[in-house]
């Protein structure tokens, strides 16, 4: 295969070389992603991948104009066909899942799960459920409903961003910026109180 | 709401790690390509990028990608 600079790619793929160009390209990117995903594809590797290539390549296509050369262009095409990758593996993982299936059970009066955990030291349960109600409390009235819905769907049910974020009808950016004004808000409601998540972390640790 | 002691330890890990200002995960993919060949090139990029790698040590999902891109780039070097 050919080898070529970033200049040289671009201009192919703008012009009278691009059917070659789109060939080596795509030969680059399956050669990546068949080796990266081969642990996390079961089935049919080879032929998801064709289709994370052809669907990178459109997308390659499209926003070439946004390539800033500060990285080799293979570099950033393999980037793009990444993303294109995971976009549609999580889609297909949590396709049938909703964000409220992910919620962690209301039961009015409140028992932290940790109580089901066996633990040798009475007085050490009583802070982790200390902890917990407090925890829960910040989270009822210092959160807003979009908030604490987009960060628990993220902390409790591990569901990926962008997941999180199109079931919201939002995107990742907004997610992440309404997550970050959550856990800044947490912070500093923790300060006002006087502990430290580090405390906190210590009242959970096993032992 | 039941809170399990795993979802308050993961909250606390990420209410400690928050910064006032962080990268958005937009801002870090368009970085990401740099960041990665920086590694590649067995330069420090934690050091030259610091705010990637922060992100990267916040975000699973773009921490997941960039570890995916790592492992392919590595493929298209050998």
């Amino acid at each position: 295969m050919q080898t070529r600079t970033n200049e040289e790619w671009l201009s192919d793929l703008r012009g009278d070389n691009q059917d070659q160009a789109i060939e080596d390209l795509r030969h680059v990117l399956k050669r990546g992603l068949i080796y990266a995903l081969s642990s996390r594809i079961q089935t049919d590797l080879e032929a998801q991948v064709d289709d994370f290539v052809q669907d990178a390549i459109l997308r390659i296509l499209d926003k070439m104009d946004t390539f800033r050369g500060e990285s080799k262009f293979t570099t950033w095409a393999q980037k793009v066909a990444v993303r294109v990758a995971f976009t549609e593996m999580r889609r297909q993982r949590w396709k049938d899942i909703s964000i409220e299936d992910l919620m962690p059970e209301d039961s009015g009066d409140f028992t932290p799960l940790v109580l089901s955990d066996p633990s040798p030291n009475p007085e050490k349960r009583a802070t982790q459920t200390l902890m917990l109600e407090m925890v829960d409390e910040m989270l009822k009235t210092d959160l807003t409903e979009r908030q604490r819905t987009a960060l628990m769907a993220v902390m409790h049910g591990g569901m990926p961003l962008e997941e999180v974020a199109r079931k919201m009808d939002t995107n990742r950016n907004a997610l992440y910026k309404l997550l970050h004004d959550a856990r800044k808000q947490m912070r500093n409601r923790l300060i006002e109180k006087g502990i430290t998540p580090q405390e906190i972390l210590e009242v959970f640790e096993s032992g | 709401m039941k809170l399990s002691s795993e979802t308050i330890q993961k909250m606390m890990n990420s209410i400690r790690s928050t910064k006032e200002e962080e990268l958005t995960c937009g801002h870090c993919y368009e970085e990401l390509d740099q960041f990665i060949e920086m590694k590649l090139l067995g330069k420090n990029a934690e050091e030259a990028m610091p705010l990637v790698k922060e992100h990267l040590d916040r975000c699973a999902a773009c921490r997941e990608e960039y570890e995916v891109l790592l492992q392919a780039l590595e493929a298209m070097i050998q």
